[in-house]
């Protein structure tokens, strides 16, 4: 595959391959940033890919006190799902069980959209009766009573369909140790960019999948050509100075947001040079045919 | 922008009817239109010409020069611009507004906002009976929109209110917040006798308490709610000291438990 260069780190003349996707984003506030990122990391768990999830989530950034609606800390947390139908239900259980139930929790909308899904306006069951509907000039708000006080939840928060799903960047080391190092710098740099999740355990997949199986009923199996043990499978696409690969999936609320966490995580890796970090960068796609949404790595390259 | 000016003569012989002088009434009509606009209530035929001198201006932004209390219905029906009122005005002040801002640097007569579905009246003196309220035969009282009286209220304030928000920096007279369905209604000063008076819904917040509770409300404690917070941050651009009050420990009673009871009264503490 013709290369790029990079600080040394080879970069491969190839695309990342993306699909639409529609998203929400919710507001989870707390007493404090440790609750609040507590009931983040819950609602977001097993939350890594829709292929058995349901839904992919994760946390976008922590919202300091003064900019929440109730002036406590928060977090934002995305959703994306590949339909509407999903992507509420995600939210309604993901919410119900794991931001109510935390406590001190309070949840409000994310993301100002035409289109809105239910928040409050489907947990307020909860309250079997009790529950308290409020209004504050163009906000409606549910105060469910629980045992620590009230959950106060926002009626509704946005959806968009114009999200993208599937972003990526592929990060092929020399072992396993540095490619770690790398992708972690990469996800560092990622979090700082807005309106995007990496929703892999601490951002990182290691079992990058490809579409398909020789077993029935698997809808993705490993990605057999980037795995190292297999080098000699003669369909393998690693060099042999490859040793460990990991991958690096990206959800975003727009293309734009998604092609700036890529353009991030590659600027972080190039910085570390082949020496102390990764070899080649790579994308995944599927050639181009199924995903309306391609970023290329050429246009990503510092 | 340039605001149409109303100046009163004399002091009105009949009670006046000046809903057609709103800004959504106005737009695009000739002075001699709106000189001919009649406003009487009685046989004697009254023109906006007899009453008022007419300074052409930008129909979105209305002023009156002079008030009275015979002056009825001002921003009756407003759907947008602004109305400032410099003088007293009478009853139904702003009733059924749906948008736009009424100004009454004076006093309402009863009767303010009622049935109002959006926007905003602010009062600077003190407010008449039924304070948002409903007509009689109407099911319910003032249903969106902020009302705000910077002295005090007359009796039932608030009565029906279905949805939107009263402000009462003065006091509140007697069965403050009677029939409420939701909404919310916030008395800075001292509310009179049975505030909440068979309310099924909604919030009442009485920064000074009441004379007369009735029994029907249960006390469930004192409590920091968060949902007050949200409170503050809606009310601190038009009253930052009850903004601050709102954000402290209230009691909570439940209420009117001679009705649907799903209703609140928040209270000083002690």
């Amino acid at each position: 595959m013709p290369q790029l260069n990079a600080n040394g780190v080879r970069i491969d003349d190839t695309f990342a391959e993306a699909f639409a996707m529609r998203a929400t984003a919710v507001i989870i506030t707390a007493p404090a940033v440790r609750w609040a990122r507590q009931a983040a990391q819950t609602m977001t768990g097993f939350a890594t890919s829709i292929i058995g999830c349901g839904c992919e989530a994760g946390i976008d950034c922590e919202i300091a006190a003064d900019a929440t609606p109730d002036g406590r800390p928060g977090v934002r947390v995305l959703l994306f799902a590949v339909s509407t139908t999903e992507l509420q239900k995600q939210l309604q259980n993901r919410v119900g069980q794991c931001v109510l139930t935390s406590p001190g929790s309070a949840c409000y909308a994310g993301l100002e959209a035409e289109e809105e899904l239910k928040l409050g306006n489907a947990l307020r069951f909860f309250g079997d009766g009790w529950q308290i509907s409020k209004r504050f000039g163009d906000k409606r708000y549910w105060r469910v009573p629980v045992m620590d006080g009230e959950f106060v939840c926002e009626a509704t928060t946005g959806l968009t369909k114009s999200a993208v799903g599937g972003g990526n960047i592929v990060l092929m080391g020399a072992d396993a140790q540095k490619t770690l190092v790398a992708a972690e710098a990469a996800v560092a740099s990622i979090a700082a960019v807005p309106d995007v999740i990496v929703p892999f355990p601490g951002g990182i997949a290691r079992s990058g999948s490809k579409v398909g199986s020789k077993y029935k009923g698997a809808a993705a199996s490993t990605n057999d050509a980037y795995c190292p043990t297999l080098k000699g499978c003669g369909r393998s696409e690693l060099d042999a100075d490859i040793g460990s690969v990991l991958e690096i999936v990206i959800d975003g609320l727009t293309p734009a947001s998604v092609a700036a966490a890529m353009r991030a995580g590659i600027a972080a890796t190039v910085a570390l040079g082949p020496e102390r970090g990764i070899l080649r960068i790579g994308a995944g796609n599927y050639g181009g045919k199924l995903g309306p949404h391609h970023f290329h790595l050429k246009d990503l390259v510092p | 922008m340039t605001a149409l000016v109303f100046s009163l003569r004399e002091q009105p012989m009949q009670r006046l009817d000046l809903s057609p002088l709103v800004p959504n009434r106005l737009a695009n009509l000739s002075p001699a239109e709106i000189q001919r606009i009649e406003l009487q209530t009685t046989r004697q035929r009254l023109c906006v010409g007899d009453v008022f001198r007419v300074q052409m201006g930008d129909a979105e932004l209305i002023r009156f020069e002079g008030g009275h209390e015979r002056l009825d219905r001002i921003g009756y029906g407003m759907e947008r611009g602004e109305i400032h009122v410099h003088g007293d005005v009478g009853c139904q002040a702003g009733r059924l507004m749906n948008g736009g801002k009424l100004y009454i640097a004076g006093t309402a007569g009863p009767w303010a906002g009622s049935g109002m579905k959006a926007g905003l009246i602010e009062i600077t003196g003190s407010a008449g009976d039924r304070l948002g309220g409903p007509l009689a035969g109407e099911t319910a009282g003032m249903r969106g929109g902020v009302v705000i009286v910077r002295k005090d209220a007359g009796e039932r304030a608030g009565d029906r209110l279905r949805r939107g928000m009263i402000i009462i920096e003065g006091d509140a007279a007697a069965y403050a917040g009677s029939r409420m369905i939701a909404g919310t209604l916030i008395v800075r000063g001292r509310a009179g006798p049975l505030p909440g008076y068979l309310m099924s819904r909604g919030t009442i917040v009485l920064a000074e308490g009441s004379n007369v509770l009735s029994p029907t409300f249960a006390d469930c404690g004192v409590h920091d709610l968060l949902s007050n917070a949200l409170m503050a941050a809606f009310i601190k651009p038009y009253s930052s000291e009850l903004a601050e009050f709102v954000r402290t420990p209230l009691r909570r009673l439940m209420g009117d438990m001679a009705g649907v009871g799903k209703g609140e009264i928040l209270y000083p503490p002690a």
